[in-house]
């Protein structure tokens, strides 16, 4: 349904996406992972034809965005990052007049628009001026925005933010209940939204693409790796750092060990584990039958960004898995 | 054209959905009432003095009265352009709804024109306010009124070129304030440069004439329709547009 080869998009100075290819199925939901900057919404803002690509393809249903933009746009509904709300209007105007500028047939759009109020959970404001709307009710009414035209590609710039939790719930609920005759792609920083929500995941980092897997695969490699900080007390160069740091090593499930400091009387390692092991015990045991006083040990998590750090490492060694 | 009527009327919705359709017109009706007053209140005086000595030019009404009345209301609308589209892009830009408008299935040039369009039919609420003085003339003298409709013509013409260039402003900036300023600055000049070469007879002084903008309402203004006036204006209206839909093109490219 979606097809991107060798996708590039340079700003004045910068490559914001640097030669991308996915592709995605029709009916699937794909979250699109990365760090800001990551350029995702550039991406985004290709496939709608907002933006034309400086190099490389793409096509949405078959039509390519530059040859075909119209056959394209018709196919698309668009969430931006930021909503792209008129103030001035009502809600059920502003639905309305979106609902037109789409194509819908004039005698079709009451129905229509009443459906996205109800399914969007803006009906209750559906007379109230939108600059008056808070920021969450803003952007649900950009979702509602997006699918009145019930298009066969949804693009969703972070389609939560801004929501409180439990509409979060329901916005990936009803995310996920227009799968299936909808493709969608969604981006997020969130790992847990793309856990819920998504089948595929696609992650770049700085314009570059870092993996694409299934949601399952990613998170059977991810899940159970955790960091732990570890800090020991230290007099006159004793222990030895590097002594620590080999020890440490040594533990059996750890796969990596970084200093992270070494004044003012302290020693602070950073130990990530394999996944599927704990390590806590071990460290501790290792560091007291060393005799060394243990001053903190404690369990940091995996941020996105460490598991960008592993995706990265991982992924320049075998980068066939980059294109599957 | 079901879209460009669409963005029309959604243009037209925004400006009177804020206080500057009405300020505009309230400005408009105020200075124009203002001057018919003391074109009036002359006139008067004139005729009083010519029947007291007897003889003399017979007065008119429309030679008098409504024909500097226009060029007045030409010069105005000098004032009232930039006010008029120095939102049409900027602000779309900087809130982000540019996005919506285009990712939907509709062309640039729908875009373009409904948006020219909104801000024509704005102008032309905005002249109403004048008819009200207008048809007060009519009520108490006889003026003809081919030269006055096309006069209004003349308005709306040059006022239609005016609002095109200030749409192609609107797309290069994201911040109306400065949209409104370059318009601004630009109608300014094209009136100063009218001004001052009506003084001048050199070849220069000919071409910036033909070119000004302002030149060309000097015949509608005294009732009289020339092919090349209208021919001008239409040709300036298309070509302001389509600097219009090339720069949204470009501004694509580059950014
Ligand atoms: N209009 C622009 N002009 C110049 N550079 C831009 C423009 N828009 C984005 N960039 C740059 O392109 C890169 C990618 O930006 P992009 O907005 O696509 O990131 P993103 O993944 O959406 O990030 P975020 O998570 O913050 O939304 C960034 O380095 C950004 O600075
Ligand atoms: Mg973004």
């Amino acid at each position: 349904m979606i097809k991107v080869e060798g996708l590039t998009k340079r700003y004045a100075r910068t490559v914001a996406v640097d030669n991308i290819s996915f592709e995605v199925e029709k009916g699937q939901i794909v979250g699109f992972l990365g760090p800001n900057g990551a350029g995702k919404t550039t991406t985004m803002r290709v496939l709608t034809c907002f933006l034309p690509p400086s190099e490389g393809k793409a096509t949405v249903a078959g039509f390519d965005v530059l040859e075909n933009p119209m056959e394209v746009k018709k196919r698309i509904g668009y969430l931006p990052e930021t909503p792209p709300l008129y103030p001035e209007m009502e809600v059920v105007e502003y639905l309305n007049f979106v609902g037109k500028l789409k194509g819908i047939a004039s005698g079709e759009i009451p129905q229509r628009v009443d459906d996205v109020m109800r399914r969007c959970a803006v009906a209750d404001v559906r007379n109230k001026l939108i600059s008056k709307l808070s920021k969450g009710y803003r952007q649900r009414v950009g979702l509602a925005q997006a699918i009145i035209h019930n298009p066969d590609v949804l693009i969703l710039d972070e389609p939560t933010s801004g929501l409180d939790p439990k509409q979060i719930i329901e916005t990936r609920e009803l995310i996920r209940s227009l799968a299936g005759d909808h493709t969608i792609i969604l981006s997020t920083h969130i790992l847990t939204e793309v856990e819920q929500s998504c089948e595929r995941v696609i992650i770049i980092s700085s314009g570059k693409l870092v993996a694409i897997d299934s949601v399952a695969n990613l998170t059977n490699r991810l899940r159970g790796s955790e960091a732990v900080a570890v800090e020991l007390e230290a007099t006159e160069g004793r222990p030895n750092p590097s002594e620590v740091q080999q020890r440490l090593e040594q533990v059996s499930g750890v796969s990596r060990v970084v200093m992270k400091d070494s004044r003012n009387g302290r020693l602070a390692f950073e130990v990530e584990s394999l996944q599927g092991r704990q390590i806590r015990a071990d460290l501790a045991r290792t560091v007291v039958n060393s005799g060394w006083n243990l001053n903190e040990l404690r369990s940091v998590g995996l941020s996105l960004e460490d598991i960008f750090l592993q995706l990265t490492a991982s992924e320049q060694k075998d980068t066939v898995g980059a294109k599957e | 054209m079901k879209s460009i009527l669409l963005i029309c009327q959604k243009e037209l919705k925004s400006y009177f959905a804020s206080p500057i359709a009405y300020l505009l017109m309230a400005f408009f009706g105020l200075i124009f009432g203002f001057g018919m007053f003391t074109a009036t209140r002359d006139f008067v005086r004139f005729s009083f003095q010519m029947q007291m000595q007897g003889g003399g030019a017979p007065m008119s009404v429309n030679e008098q009265i409504i024909r500097p009345l226009l060029g007045f209301g030409s010069t105005i609308s000098l004032f009232l352009v930039p006010m008029i589209t120095m939102r049409l892009f900027a602000e779309e830009k900087r809130s982000g709804t540019i996005e919506l408008l285009l990712t939907s299935p509709v062309t640039d040039t729908q875009i373009i024109v409904g948006k020219w369009l909104g801000a024509m039919l704005l102008y032309l609420c905005i002249l109403l306010m004048s008819v009200v003085n207008v048809a007060l003339l009519f009520a108490w003298g006889k003026p003809d009124v081919a030269p006055v409709l096309v006069a209004y013509l003349g308005l709306l013409l040059q006022a239609g070129c005016l609002l095109a260039i200030g749409e192609f402003i609107s797309t290069t900036t994201r911040n109306q304030i400065i949209a409104g300023g370059v318009t601004f600055f630009v109608c300014l000049m094209l009136w100063l440069l009218n001004w001052f070469t009506s003084f001048d007879s050199g070849t220069l002084a000919t071409i910036v004439n033909y070119l000004s903008i302002v030149t060309h309402f000097d015949n509608f203004a005294k009732g009289v329709i020339e092919t090349k006036d209208v021919i001008f204006y239409l040709s300036m209206i298309f070509f302001a547009l389509f600097i219009t839909s090339r720069s949204m093109e470009s501004l694509r490219w580059r950014s």
